[in-house]
């Protein structure tokens, strides 16, 4: 007996994609849409549209030189060229986005439909008392501290910030599963003998996934703007790496004399970030048309 | 009246309760951070040409060789007393640094806050007043671009144009306050803004939903229906009811700005407690990255329960 229903067998043709639709008719999410897929472009094809290496193609007879012919954006203080740093800086970026978000999301959602669905003793006194001290800390401060006794580096700056997220899931899908737990249809499905895991995962979370998903997709801009900022402190991506963060870093000691370095790396982190937010902005209008009007 | 204190007091004292438990916690993550931390406080204190022997003594004078629990209860015993250890590097007490940085971190924030409520109030109430005016839609403009743009990046390019260009402002260092006022302004306004400028936007947004909200309300109504104006209506009527949520927001802004700070500090040369975590982390000196966390993690939660209470003073219905 399979007491589900795939809303596509019931639904007319006319409303199947009435959301896609609607996010469509955003201009503002489209743009988004747009600058978040050119992310995932350039991160997936940096080695073919770079124009040299981004770490080891160092023209030292040409240091921090301005846009040419052979050299899109100049130079750095090694002579690397800007333009493919910043290509590959996408990847980093986006692996950042990804690996924090995901962590978060796959940390925080499980305990906070478990602890939502249960209740109890477990949900009150462990489980959200820990999330209310886990965000007595600043975020980053936290990642900050996290990272340091992680050892540092890329992947443990981003673990760190996933960790520092992981809260804002638990609490999000704690509050989904407590306003589904007792619908009509998780009643129907416990009454044909549906147990708590199936009751979760094939009820609950799907219901709850409208504003878990807007959640990770403000969470994404977030992220880059962490990683971005632990790079600038050194306790990110390695000063070498092509993280546009790392490349703030370099530029900062360069403000009075080739303040362009500071340019493109700030362009860069800022696009991206108003696309998750355009992008955010729209899915969550398409769950909730009433929001802007 | 007697009985209206009960209900008034009961849900404070719910919140003070709950305090109780998660700043314990946040005690735990804190302690624990020291634990799992790289690196020997040993040998950091003696160095790496110390003898076994005077390791050994040092140990179990510091207490390292007792259980795990135990040395938690002798850290948080030495924390309700105040007493937050010595700095690795320098053997100076930690809670002496953070009484010199703290006040410091405290302007800065306090300052951020009263550009991003300075900015956000004004905007948001222009833009639900007309929705679909062009105040309302720059607003939402400049509030994406106050979301997404990195501060520590406006920092830097406030950096170029007001210090480096103009000529205006000193790219950074710290005067306080009490020396000279004027260099202190000078000298804190760039970060102040470049901060305080993301929490804007997001409050803008708040307060311009909210507001919408409010204004959709049945007694707006009734006060347009007696011929009131739009600025008596959004004045007399509409935003008190509408900044309740914003009040706890901006309880919420205060953990924000405190993360942000970290990295302002740090471009701007501010020394503050944020430039003291970073610093610390870099010279390993993990007690005094302990202090500086406890302190922040204590500030939000005391700022968040001041908060909950000013809720339930501006917001009386909580409390029934």
């Amino acid at each position: 007996m399979n007491p589900s229903l795939d809303t596509n067998d019931v639904l007319p043709q006319a409303q199947r994609f009435v959301g896609l639709r609607r996010f469509a008719a955003n201009r503002l999410a489209l743009v988004g849409a747009l600058i978040i897929a050119l992310l995932v472009l350039v991160a997936i094809f940096a080695p073919w549209l770079a124009t040299h290496d981004p770490i080891f193609d160092q023209d030292y007879s040409n240091l921090l030189s301005g846009p040419d012919a052979a050299h899109w954006m100049g130079t750095d203080d090694l002579g690397r060229d800007i333009f493919s740093r910043m290509l590959y800086g996408a990847r980093i970026s986006l692996q950042a986005a990804l690996i924090a978000v995901g962590l978060a999301f796959c940390i925080g959602v499980p305990i906070g439909i478990a602890s939502g669905y249960f209740r109890g003793f477990w949900d009150e006194w462990v489980v959200m008392r820990l999330v209310d001290a886990l965000q007595a800390f600043p975020s980053l401060i936290l990642a900050l501290a996290l990272a340091a006794a992680l050892g540092g580096g890329f992947y443990n700056a981003m673990v760190a910030v996933g960790i520092g997220f992981a809260p804002a899931f638990i609490r999000l899908a704690r509050g989904q599963a407590l306003s589904i737990r007792n619908l009509d249809y998780v009643m129907a499905a416990r009454s044909v003998g549906a147990g708590h895991v199936r009751i979760m995962w094939r009820y609950i979370l799907p219901n709850a996934m409208a504003p878990l998903v807007i959640q990770a997709t403000f969470a994404m801009g977030s992220a880059i703007i962490a990683e971005a900022g632990l790079s600038y402190l050194g306790l990110g991506a390695k000063p070498e790496d092509p993280s546009w963060g790392s490349m703030l870093h370099i530029a900062q000691g360069y403000l009075n004399s080739n303040p362009t370095l500071a340019l493109w790396p700030g362009i860069a982190i800022f696009m991206v970030v108003l696309g998750f937010n355009l992008l955010g902005d729209g899915i969550r209008e398409v769950f909730d048309p009433k929001l802007y009007r | 009246m007697p009985a209206l204190f009960p209900s008034f007091l009961a849900p404070l004292l719910k919140r003070l309760l709950l305090v109780i438990p998660t700043l314990l916690l946040v005690s735990m993550v804190i302690f624990s951070l020291l634990a799992i931390l790289p690196g020997d406080p040993v040998s950091a204190i003696l160095g790496q040409e110390a003898t076994p022997e005077a390791a050994l003594a040092l140990r179990a004078q510091l207490g390292l060789d007792d259980p795990i629990y135990v040395q938690y209860g002798h850290w948080l015993m030495g924390v309700l007393h105040g007493d937050l250890g010595r700095s690795f590097i320098d053997r100076t007490p930690v809670l002496d640094s953070l009484m010199q940085r703290l006040p410091v971190t405290i302007e800065l924030a306090l300052g951020s806050f009263v550009v991003a409520i300075l900015i956000a109030v004004p905007a948001g109430i222009m833009a639900a007043a007309r929705p679909r005016g062009a105040v309302s839609y720059f607003s939402t403009l400049v509030a994406l671009f106050g979301m997404s743009v990195p501060h520590f990046w406006l920092g830097m390019m406030f950096i170029v144009l007001f210090a480096v260009k103009l000529g205006w402002l000193p790219a950074s260092g710290y005067v306080p306050f009490t020396e000279d006022w004027h260099g202190n302004l000078l000298a804190m306004i760039m970060p102040m803004v470049a901060t305080g400028l993301r929490e804007s936007a997001i409050l803008m947004r708040m307060v311009r939903s909210s507001l919408l909200e409010v204004l959709n309300e049945d007694y707006i109504r009734t006060a347009f229906s007696k011929g009131l104006k739009d600025w008596q209506v959004v004045f007399g009527h509409a935003l008190r009811n509408a900044l309740i949520p914003v009040v706890t927001a901006s309880g919420l802004m205060v953990s924000g700005l405190l993360g942000g700070l970290v990295i302002t500090e740090s471009i701007f040369g501010i020394p503050g407690m944020g430039k003291m975590i970073v610093d610390a982390i870099f010279q390993r000196d993990y007690v005094m990255v302990q202090g500086g966390v406890l302190a922040a993690a204590l500030m939000v939660v005391l700022v968040n329960l001041v908060v909950d209470v000013l809720y339930v003073i501006i917001d009386p219905r909580i409390a029934k």
